[in-house]
């Protein structure tokens, strides 16, 4: 029964691992539109290279 | 209007006529700017990729993001470039795009309290989750030593967990206690707390059963029903609140012959204002110079505009159409016909805020039956056995939590977010939470006309009629004119506008250039036609050296006001028609949707004690209008909705906003109310029921943790489920 004393707190770990990714996920504004990120894998714009970043609004 | 005074950007030249080209002075002097817009339409991928490249394509556009979630997208672009030229952007490229407050934004978008509540709900899982898995040790037959062992870790995790997700309840419920109500917010915290408190004595006095799951488990679920609740709500208030008119209320002053820019509350009487082409009044006075056609729609409800001179007593609201104005003040700020109509609405919204909504009702009789069984089982388990205080708190607790409201906390929200979702879908906003619930009873609709039936741009007749080469010229002329039948004109027509030079407004006449080295004009009949003024319906097209030639205007419907109308008849409930404007255009309109119970030329006071009167009756009336006129109205009715286009005294009078130009989303806004409603009532029914079957189990002294943990997420569950039923 010993190895009780080992699994509890690694069950107990991974369950705070999950709750910090999501405290993260919360944090970071990714909650904001479910329904857009749903979507947005679906139009192929982008699949072979990243969105550039933002232009500058200097060079037009 | 300011945006006037200096070269508008406005790539459309409608848009800046239309009065809608932002105040220079509301720009922050960045060089990069931000908008949100509105986007009632859009829907899927397809549309996130075409709002975006057709934004990006601008160059002075830097970003533009989607959120199909709220329907808009935040833009970030150079100060040269201004919101209407975006949505020309967008109308071009094929969606509709509505103005959001920029100041009103910054608060919610990012939705703190929201953000609050996920992070309590997601302690709250984490928290249930492994307690969940020490409960199941303790019920499958741990013992002893092992038993307490796990009794304590759930103790470690529970406590905080429920100190800290546990909160808002508390708060409601001590502020419910302190104002002497008893809301459902105190079973629930009592619940919480006991079970909590129970199983922490239990635990160091090495009791067999501890209540740290149900305890945690509550909190859970309980919370899932308030974000839900509060996500339903904000997203929708919020949406609904923002939609500004792009118009900063400013007046241009004119003191010793030298005009200055101000905040209109800041006008006093006997100042004198210049008003120009397409801006609104800001405030009451009287004509001292200029001559000019007043748009008076939003005011009164009549579709056309009247002329305006010399003398003239004029309101603020109403939009100047032609030619410069200036105004001797008589009424600014609070003192204004408009400002005192508010007041109005603010006595009628007092008069709706009574309604008790169904979740109220349900708590009030709720909360104290749980508590009076509880203290029943408390004092008769007291009594059976002989005094054994530890065992008769084990069963009031046990009652309490078993009772505890998990689905009666759901029942109403869930069924809420599910309804709003699917008419948020269909492009209508709820803003009140318990707009569903009047709306679902409504047995009478009462309909404005002017922009909530017909789009308040009149639409010319029989345009085949006419050869190409008119047509092209007229396209010409009106392209520039923030008059209604030139923008009716300008809408309806397709061809390509004929190239027309010295392009002028004659005040209060028409609009007058040269083609091919002729005179053209387009306006009234007595200065460009040859016939003498017959109604204000038509207009006339003269070229120089050619017979004139008139065109007959008529109201356009709403798209959809024909089908809503029907359906509303086919449901069975009354239909009315009261209206500002003149008794022919009513009655034609009327006629063509088949109302037979209509009145014209109803002063706003006129509406309000209709709508009363009504009510009086015993009818639930909803109440459908746009304009100033109807602000009342829409206050007083039980429950109202106004289009996405009203003014913003009439948005905020109103339960439901529409967003789209159809309006047809009004009946099925009426068929999901009272789908909502059942469902709400089948919930509490499905709620009653595990207590009817859980209740005596626990007054008996046979529940454990297991059939409590089990009562309560299959009940909560049973209920979402059902909610779920409706999209």
């Amino acid at each position: 029964m010993e190895i009780i004393a080992f699994l509890i707190p690694v069950s107990i770990g991974l369950g705070l691992i999950g709750l910090i990714a999501f405290i993260w996920t919360l944090r970071t504004n990714q909650y904001d539109d479910p329904e857009g990120d749903a979507a947005r894998i679906l139009p192929d714009d982008w699949d072979n290279a990243p969105r550039p970043a933002p232009r500058k609004p200097a060079e037009k | 209007m300011s945006g006037w005074a200096q070269p508008t950007p406005a790539a459309c030249p409608g848009c800046a006529v239309a009065g809608m080209a932002a105040d220079p002075t509301s720009k922050t002097g960045s060089s990069s700017n931000e908008t949100l817009l509105a986007l009632p339409g859009i829907h899927c991928a397809g549309c996130i990729g075409g709002v975006e490249r057709g934004l990006m394509a601008l160059p002075d556009v830097t970003e533009a993001r989607v959120n199909l979630s709220l329907k808009r997208v935040r833009i970030r672009h150079s100060a040269a470039l201004s919101p209407e030229a975006l949505i020309a952007t967008l109308d071009a490229v094929g969606y509709e795009a509505l103005p959001l407050d920029q100041a009103s934004l910054s608060q919610t978008e990012m939705d703190r309290a929201g953000r609050d509540l996920l992070m309590r709900l997601g302690v709250a899982f984490f928290a249930m989750m492994n307690i969940m898995i020490l409960s199941v040790a303790v019920w499958a037959g741990a013992t002893d030593a092992t038993r307490d062992i796990f009794h304590l870790v759930s103790a470690a995790i529970a406590l905080p967990a429920v100190l800290f997700a546990g909160q808002p309840f508390f708060r409601a419920a001590l502020r419910a206690l302190r104002a002497g109500r008893l809301a459902m917010d105190v079973p629930i915290s009592l619940a919480i707390i006991l079970a909590t408190g129970l199983s922490l004595y239990e635990t160091f006095n090495g009791g067999e059963y501890a209540y740290f799951d149900a305890a945690v488990m509550l909190t859970f679920f309980l919370l899932g029903g308030r974000y839900l609740d509060h996500r339903s709500r904000a997203a929708a208030r919020s949406a609904a609140q923002e939609l500004s008119a792009l118009e900063v209320p400013r007046a241009v002053r004119i003191t010793r012959g030298t005009e200055e820019s101000i905040d209109a509350r800041d006008l006093a009487a006997g100042d004198h204002i210049r008003v120009l082409p397409g801006g609104r009044l800001p405030a009451d006075g009287t004509i001292t110079g200029g001559t000019s056609d007043l748009d008076r729609s939003l005011l009164t409800g009549e579709s056309l505009p009247v002329s305006a001179t010399i003398g003239m007593q004029v309101c603020t609201g109403e939009v100047n159409l032609s030619g410069p104005l200036i105004i001797k003040v008589s009424a600014a700020g609070p003192d204004t016909a408009l400002a005192k109509m508010a007041a109005l609405v603010a006595v009628a919204e007092e008069a709706r805020g009574r309604y008790t909504s169904l979740a109220d009702k349900a708590a009030r009789a709720y909360a104290p039956l749980v508590h009076i069984l509880a203290i029943c089982a408390f004092f008769g388990w007291l009594w059976v056995s002989g005094g054994d205080g530890r065992l008769a708190i084990n069963i009031a607790v046990t009652v309490l939590i078993i009772t505890c409201p998990c689905a009666l906390g759901l029942a109403v929200p869930a069924v809420v977010t599910a309804a709003s979702g699917k008419l948020f879908r269909k492009g209508l906003l709820i803003k009140s939470g318990t707009a569903l619930e009047r709306l679902a009873q409504v047995d009478t609709v009462v309909f404005d006309k002017t922009g909530t039936l017909t789009i308040g741009l009149p639409g010319p007749k029989g345009l085949d009629a006419y050869s190409a080469e008119d047509l092209a010229i007229t396209a010409g002329l009106v392209a520039g004119s923030a008059h209604p039948l030139a923008r009716g004109m300008a809408t309806a027509l397709t061809v390509d506008p004929a190239q027309i030079d010295d392009l002028k407004e004659v005040p209060g006449q028409g609009i007058q250039g040269r083609w091919q080295g002729k005179t053209v004009r387009f306006g009234r009949a007595g200065w460009a036609g040859d016939a003498p003024e017959r109604d204000e319906t038509s207009a006339w097209l003269s070229v120089e050296g050619r017979a004139p030639v008139s065109f007959e205007f008529v109201d356009q419907l709403r798209p959809g006001a024909k089908e809503l109308v029907a359906e509303i008849m086919a449901k069975g409930l009354k239909v009315q028609l009261l209206s500002g404007d003149l008794p022919g255009p009513v009655a034609r309109i009327a006629g063509e949707l088949g109302i037979t119970d209509w009145q014209a030329q109803i002063s706003p006071s006129g509406k309000v004690s209709q709508i009363e009167a009504l009510t009086a009756a015993g009818a639930n009336v909803l109440m459908v209008g746009d304009g100033l006129n109807d602000t009342g109205a829409l206050a007083r009715a039980s429950v109202s909705i106004s289009p996405a286009t009203a003014l913003d005294a009439a948005r905020a009078a109103s339960d439901i906003v529409l967003l789209g130009t159809d309006i047809s989303p009004v009946a099925d806004a009426i068929t999901t109310a009272q789908k909502a409603v059942r469902r709400i009532k089948e919930n509490f029914a499905i709620s009653i029921l595990y207590n009817i079957i859980a209740v005596p189990v626990a007054l008996l002294g046979f529940a454990t943790p297991l059939i409590a943990a089990l009562a309560m997420s299959a009940s909560s569950i049973t209920v979402t489920l059902n909610a779920l039923r409706l999209r």
